[in-house]
């Protein structure tokens, strides 16, 4: 018997229209656990590094959780991977809501899709029936109505539904997998869905999950849920109030925005605007607010209420649910100031599913060009005047790459070079050509250099967690905090914190050593390793400050889910460097070097060259990687990876390495 | 003569604005109910269920009543605020003309039982998971006329007649018995 997980993925060719049911090996759930591991360990097994991401060739891979389904409270990840047509790196992207438990409970661990099927389809999972169905109808539908159309079609209101709208079927590279408050919308996978010509995935299942050691289990979800309590009477200090709780951050919940409207730029990542949230503004912003949002609602097993249901009289379309700060991305890249806007261009923009992070930086980007004679009539006839008409031009254009929409839907990085003429100037916030946040900040941090950097992820928000962003100024707080601190990993990060500060000797850059720096690092990004494994969500784990599951907690409850016995070390330093590891190699094997580890170039203003160097080797060496940012051959054979640096070898990436140094 | 005596009686409210639609209830309800307690979960076997309906904000956990052998003659169906609810929506009947309520393997009805428990839970499972206090739990003690009651059969009892009754009204009585024989001669 398995337990946790389902031992079953489902195959689907939709090249030739063939489904198959097989049987998981458990070793490597021992090697990878689930999630991200065993789908990068797929990914990197059977599609050659050289492969286009919108040819058939590509696999796109909807991998569940390895706790999604179980009793673990908020465990109902699931983790879409495939290759970018954007970065043309790995990409991976989670989205919550109800698709991976139900997956379970059909049966299955993961759907892998592989080919390209003749005409626009759906999938029907219905525990073990299986179908492939015409989606001819459903061409050009956006989100909600293909997930109501579906599931009026198969008359079950339970069934789950994950699908693309018009942008993922004109393959626009940032155009994204939604599925009920949630989207796996990073780094262009609804694209990758759209080349398939996959509209929909319906999933329905009525099959138990097992729990290897219930009592231990529910013991644990239990506490889990007795912290979460707690810290809804306890909210963290001297932060602000959006990240003073748990969950994602509580956009739909709490109206207070002085923190993203002021810390965060406006336009294409350009602007701050450190008087924008006054009185005035935060009443009207109430308003608009308290009128918009019809219910708080959750994901599967969660009591975090994170998304709402949004119905506003000036919509669009009549309702759609929404998530994180979405409300705020269109408002600041459109530098409108009217939160209305938000929620209006919001709603359609998910219809046609788009990544709200990257789409509006895309428009800013264009408007800044067309500002700046880069861009003109000619290539945007009848361009509104105004910010908020021209957002709404542009994301039709985008959509269905009308015109110079077709440039402007490959992201800011490849239109900038595609238009030319000093366009390149104006890509100013990607790395690895993705869309970043648009933060842009004083002094350098070493630590969010690093993750900025390095992460697998591309996104900072899947990297960092668990420590705030800033010191806190007064020495008593700072020693308040760590009290109860339980959840830091090791007495050196608890002290690095009792001793940061604001400036001084004890401030960035040179603060703290090089060491502490690499070890605050690989922390925070361990416990997203973890959670894109188990499919727990970040914002219960490793997202918030003080959160209720941590690095104590999480081995023993893996262990007592799924039978293995895997203590901290087990888990931190065999299992996800592991995992870690892996996924490096796979961005190394598709041509990634230490020349794209790095953050947008105005990121912050005080920049040292030498220092940050210097970071780098010092964290690739703690990672056992080469000066490449390549893991060694040793660091890969002691992770049981030998066969990856045996190809890396093979492939002659280790010598490219060395002759770029060389040279 | 007939003297009174106190009766105690459990009541689930239920805050159908208070609900998140998170689905907790159904996964626990159907833990605590595995044959090993929480060995297992499968909300299809939950003895709640919430019909949801996002965009319609309908969010509403109904509980497992009796079974039922026939649907009822005509149908309900109600409009609150606005909303449209299906026709049966509020029916707590494990009922033959909807999946609701039964096992999904064997078809066997289920009835919620408020997690009756040796020693007894705090709370029924479902109130206890359920943290935005859409549902909360109250016991209270009313008089009742002391008459000669029903005699208490032990709950398997019961729930075994249940299931043969369940049984019997979907393969036919005759069937069920023959089955019954063999399986007797086997032994
Ligand atoms: S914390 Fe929020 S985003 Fe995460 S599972 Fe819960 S409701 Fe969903
Ligand atoms: S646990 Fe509570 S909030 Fe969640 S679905 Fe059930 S009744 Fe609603
Ligand atoms: S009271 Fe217990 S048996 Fe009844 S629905 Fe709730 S968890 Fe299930």
């Amino acid at each position: 018997m398995r337990y946790a997980e389902t031992g079953y993925n489902l195959e689907i060719d939709l090249s030739s229209g063939n489904i198959e049911k097989v049987q998981t090996d458990p070793a490597l759930t021992e090697l990878h656990l689930g999630g991200l591991g065993t789908n990068a360990r797929i990914l990197w097994d059977r599609v050659p590094p050289e492969t286009d991401p919108l040819a058939p060739e590509n696999l796109l891979i909807f991998g569940t959780g390895l706790l999604a389904g179980t009793p673990a409270p908020g465990a109902n990840r699931t983790i879409v991977t495939t290759y970018s047509p954007q970065t043309l790196l790995m990409a991976y992207s989670m989205m919550g809501g109800f698709f991976a438990p139900e997956l379970k409970y059909a049966g299955y661990d993961k759907v892998i899709f592989s080919g390209r099927s003749p005409e626009l389809v759906y999938i029907w999972i219905n525990n073990d029936k299986v179908e492939i169905k015409d989606a001819s109808h459903l061409q050009g539908k956006g989100v909600v109505e293909t997930e109501e159309l579906i599931k009026q079609e198969l008359e079950d209101q339970d069934a789950q539904v994950a699908s693309i709208g018009l942008a993922g079927e004109n393959n626009v590279y940032y155009a994204s997998v939604e599925h009920a408050r949630s989207s796996a919308s990073r780094a262009g996978i609804g694209a990758v869905m759209g080349s398939k010509n996959l509209k929909a995935v319906a999933v329905r299942g009525t099959k138990d999950l097992n729990i290897a050691r219930p009592e231990k289990f529910i013991e644990l979800c239990n506490e889990v849920l007795d912290y979460i309590q707690w810290r809804a009477d306890n909210p963290v200090q001297h932060v602000p109030p959006i990240l003073a709780g748990l969950g994602s951050p509580q956009e739909m919940a709490i109206h207070d925005e002085a923190w993203h409207t002021t810390a965060f730029s406006w336009g294409n990542a350009r602007y701050r605007r450190k008087e924008f949230w006054t009185e005035e503004v935060e009443d009207e912003w109430f308003r608009v607010q308290d009128g918009a949002v019809q219910r708080l609602i959750s994901c599967y097993n969660c009591p975090m209420k994170c998304g709402a249901i949004i119905a506003y009289p000036t919509l669009e379309l009549s309702k759609y649910m929404m998530k994180c700060y979405s409300k705020l991305t269109y408002v600041m890249g459109a530098m409108a100031d009217n939160l209305e806007f938000g929620f209006r261009i919001a709603g359609l923009a998910q219809g046609y599913g788009v990544d709200s992070y990257t789409a509006p930086q895309v428009m800013a980007f264009a408007i800044e060009l067309y500002e700046n004679g880069i861009l003109t009539d000619e290539d945007l006839p009848d361009f509104p005047a105004d910010n908020e008409g021209r957002f709404f031009y542009l994301l039709e254009k985008i959509v269905r790459r009308e015109g110079i929409g077709d440039v402007l839907a490959n992201g800011v990085y490849w239109a900038a070079r595609q238009i030319g003429g000093g366009a390149e100037a104006y890509d100013s916030n990607t790395i690895k050509k993705h869309e970043q946040i648009p933060i842009k900040l004083g002094m350098l941090n070493p630590v969010f250099f690093l993750m900025h950097s390095t992460g697998e992820k591309i996104n900072i928000t899947q990297i960092e967690g668990q420590l705030p962003q800033a010191p806190f100024p007064e020495k008593e707080d700072r020693e308040e905090f760590v009290k109860d601190w339980f959840q830091a990993p090791s007495e050196n990060i608890k002290d690095f914190f009792v001793k940061w500060e604001p400036r001084g000797e004890y401030a960035f850059p040179y603060f703290p050593d090089f060491q502490t720096a690499c070890e605050l690092v690989e922390w925070q990004e361990t416990m997203h390793y973890i959670d894109d494994t188990t499919g727990i969500c970040a914002g219960l784990s490793s997202f918030p400050i003080k959160p209720p599951y941590h690095i104590h907690n999480l081995p023993t409850l893996i262990s007592a889910g799924t039978g293995l016995d895997i203590d901290k070390d087990e888990l931190w330093n065999k299992i996800i460097k592991r995992n870690r590891c892996l996924l490096r190699a796979i961005n190394t094997r598709r041509g990634l070097r230490r020349k794209d580890d790095r953050p947008p170039e105005d990121h912050w203003k005080k920049r040292f060259p030498e220092h940050e160097a210097k970071l780098l080797d010092e964290y690739y060496k703690f990672k056992g990687w080469n000066s490449e940012g390549i893991p060694t051959r040793e660091t890969l054979r002691s992770l049981d990876l030998d066969h990856v640096g045996e190809d890396l070898e093979k492939r002659g990436i280790y010598d490219d390495g060395q002759k770029d140094e060389d040279s | 003569m007939m003297g009174k005596k106190t009766k105690t009686v459990k009541v689930i409210n239920i805050d159908l604005e208070k609900c998140n639609g998170c689905r907790a209830c159904e996964m626990i309800c159907s833990a605590f109910h595995a044959s090993e307690k929480y060995s297992s979960n499968n909300p299809a076997r939950s003895r709640i269920r919430m019909i949801r309906r996002p965009l319609e904000d309908i969010y509403l956990p109904i509980y497992a009543g009796e079974y039922t052998a026939a649907e009822c003659m005509g149908r309900d169906k109600y409009v609150i605020d606005g909303k449209e609810y299906d026709e049966c929506d509020f029916c707590r009947a494990s009922c033959p003309s909807r999946e609701a309520f039964k096992e999904p393997d064997s078809g066997l009805p289920l009835k919620c039982d408020m997690c009756e428990d040796d020693p007894p839970q705090e709370e029924p499972l479902c109130v206890k998971w359920c943290l935005s206090d859409a549902l909360t739990y109250e016991i209270r003690e009313e008089e009742v006329e002391d008459e000669e009651e029903e005699e208490q059969k032990d709950l398997t009892q019961k729930e075994m007649e249940r299931s043969i009754k369940a049984l019997a009204d979907r393969y036919g009585l005759d069937k069920v018995a023959n089955s019954m024989a063999r399986l007797l001669k086997k032994e």
